[in-house]
């Protein structure tokens, strides 16, 4: 999987109440009226600057907070193709995969680009190439990239009609 | 080599000594949802194609989040819940009961040993039990809800050892603003956080889980506790298995440790718009203050109003101050001793056990400029509904003398 698009860069400790508030998330699923305030915490106007495929960028910690699943979905709803950071809170790493949302951990990129670069992140390489540079990234583990090429852990018990890590 | 308290239940669980980065796959024995998480997870089960819930007894909802609802929006996803849980036979915990992470050890869903799975960060708060205990979301939660099983990396630990006692004005809110202010908002990222030491055995079990619940702000996978005498005490009665002390053996390994002398800590402050960022509450000593929120799944228990109610008791509160029990178990018991009268005498709004203002989804929103003493666990930016509000996390004590007076105030110290 390659993914080629515009940087959005944020800082560190990016919550899941900036990513999506908590007002919103209790109202509705409905994904098209949740993913208009995508990061309304951290930048109120970015839901109506991205475009489809623009990658978000960040610090460490990305993703920390509650455990809402909303965070996620509406970082792929919004269009955006992948996130790389520097670290990421464990449920929002697990939920990425498994409503599948690409996610990946680098030390060294969040400090090498800005918003508006475009770099491209070869996932099952394990490398980001970025303004003339290379970053390799440790691979996403293989039971998370099968699901994720699945589309997701619902798509992937439909095709499979049992959960990969069952019978291990 | 000896193993942690975490490698220890998973070890009951598969029958082996598992090493720390090894996926293991644990069976469930209680799996929660509530109505910010459940309709997302039933969306989720039913387009997987899962016919049936694997287990009618160990799986549970909960109306917590906005309860009452505050909105048709809600109200339908309240609704979509409850039909769910209906057609499936599992218990449903609705408006008025109370927060899940104070029902589920109430009702005896969790045991030491156990693997407590909710699709909230808080579920950490049931390490206090010695169950492996730990937050998830929405589809990982429709898998357990299928198929009664989830994977999960074994965790390093990190050991916080409290020696000594506390000073009267002290509180385990305050020992663990304070190892967050320490160890950092992600210091403790995919580890397992365990509390030991002589200030962690001579807790409560409703200190205690202040300790265990707020793990999740250092990163925590999940906060325990070994199980003792008062773990027992309070579980005896509502558990259904037999109860077990679990400990952690003399050589386990931990990856860092933090030791705090409880005798010289003093009350602290967690400070917008994060929780790592923690001052002692006599930096800030006369600030005013706006609204006091005393609840929550960390401070909303019967020792936390019996606290506040003993300070208040024949005074008045000179802001207003917002008053939640974390259930119907703790409101019924507040009545009884009569520390909800009290509370009321002395000004206090006190509202349906649940999450109350904590997530700024229904009431109890600050205006824009407001300074909120607060006794929950998280103060981002925007948390309790207003981003230009300020929250100050908060022991309950902090809160009800500051409510008192009106600014922030260093609670006196009592023996």
């Amino acid at each position: 999987m390659k993914i080629v698009g515009r940087v959005w860069k944020f800082g560190d400790d990016i919550s899941t109440d900036l990513i999506i508030p908590g007002k919103y998330k209790f109202k509705t699923i409905d994904f098209d009226e949740l993913a208009k305030h995508v990061m309304e915490g951290a930048d109120p106007s970015f839901a109506s600057k991205i475009s489809k495929g623009d990658i978000i960028v960040a610090g460490k910690n990305f993703g920390c907070g509650s455990s809402r699943e909303q965070a996620p979905v509406v970082i792929k709803h919004a269009g955006i193709s992948v996130v790389v950071a520097k670290s990421f809170a464990r449920i929002f790493y697990r939920n990425a995969f498994n409503i599948g949302l690409p996610l990946v951990e680098s030390k060294d990129l969040p400090d090498f680009v800005d918003s508006g670069d475009v770099i491209e992140v070869a996932l099952s390489e394990g490398k980001i190439y970025a303004k003339g540079r290379t970053f390799d990234f440790k691979p996403i583990p293989d039971f998370l990239m099968r699901i994720l090429e699945d589309g997701g852990l619902v798509e992937h018990f439909k095709k499979r009609g049992r959960f990969i890590w069952e019978g291990k | 080599m000896g193993m942690t308290l975490a490698e220890k239940i998973i070890y009951m669980k598969v029958g082996r000594e598992p090493s720390p980065g090894e996926i293991v796959v644990l069976p469930i024995d209680a799996a929660m949802a509530h109505d910010g998480t459940a309709p997302l997870m039933i969306k989720s089960f039913n387009e997987m194609g899962a016919s049936r819930v694997w287990d009618k007894e160990k799986a549970i909802f909960v109306i917590d989040h906005i309860s009452p609802s505050s909105n048709e929006g809600t109200s339908a996803l309240h609704k979509m819940m409850r039909e769910f849980a209906r057609k499936h036979g599992i218990k449903l915990y609705d408006v008025g009961e109370g927060i899940c992470h104070q029902i589920l050890p109430e009702k005896g869903y969790v045991f030491p040993g156990g693997v407590v799975v909710g699709a909230d960060s808080h579920t950490c708060t049931h390490g206090a039990f010695a169950a492996f205990s730990t937050g998830i979301g929405s589809t990982d939660m429709a898998a357990v809800f299928a198929s009664g099983k989830l994977w999960f990396k074994v965790p390093e630990s990190i050991r916080i050892n409290i020696t000594g006692s506390f000073r009267g004005n002290v509180t385990s809110k305050d020992a663990i603003l304070f190892a967050i202010g320490e160890i950092k908002a992600d210091g403790a990222t995919y580890r397992s956080v365990e509390f030991t030491g002589e200030a962690v055995k001579n807790m409560s079990m409703d200190s205690r889980m202040v300790m265990t619940n707020m793990a999740i702000e250092m990163g925590g996978k999940t906060g325990l506790i070994a199980s003792d005498s008062t773990t027992r005490a309070f579980l005896e009665g509502r558990i259904k298995v037999p109860f077990k002390e679990i400990n952690a053996d003399a050589g386990a390994h931990y990856v860092d440790e933090l030791e705090i002398e409880a005798g010289k800590l003093e009350p602290m402050l967690s400070c917008p718009h994060q929780v790592d960022n923690v001052r002692a509450v006599s930096e800030l000593e006369g600030k005013p203050v706006d609204q006091v929120f005393i609840g929550s799944c960390t401070n909303g228990r019967l020792e936390d109003l019996r606290m506040v109610a003993k300070v208040l008791r024949g005074k008045s509160v000179k802001v207003r101050t917002i008053v939640m029990p974390a259930s119907k178990e703790v409101l019924l018991s507040a009545l009884r001793e009569g520390v909800i009268e009290e509370l009321v005498r002395a000004g206090c709004a006190v509202g349906v056990p649940g999450c109350g203002p904590c997530v700024g989804g229904h009431h109890g929103v600050p205006s824009p400029g407001d300074i909120v003493i607060s006794t929950t666990n998280r103060n981002f930016k925007g948390r309790m509904g207003c981003a230009e509000a300020e929250i100050y996390l908060a022991s309950p004590l902090t809160a009800a003398y500051s409510a008192l007076n009106g600014k922030f105030t260093v609670p006196e110290e009592v023996s």
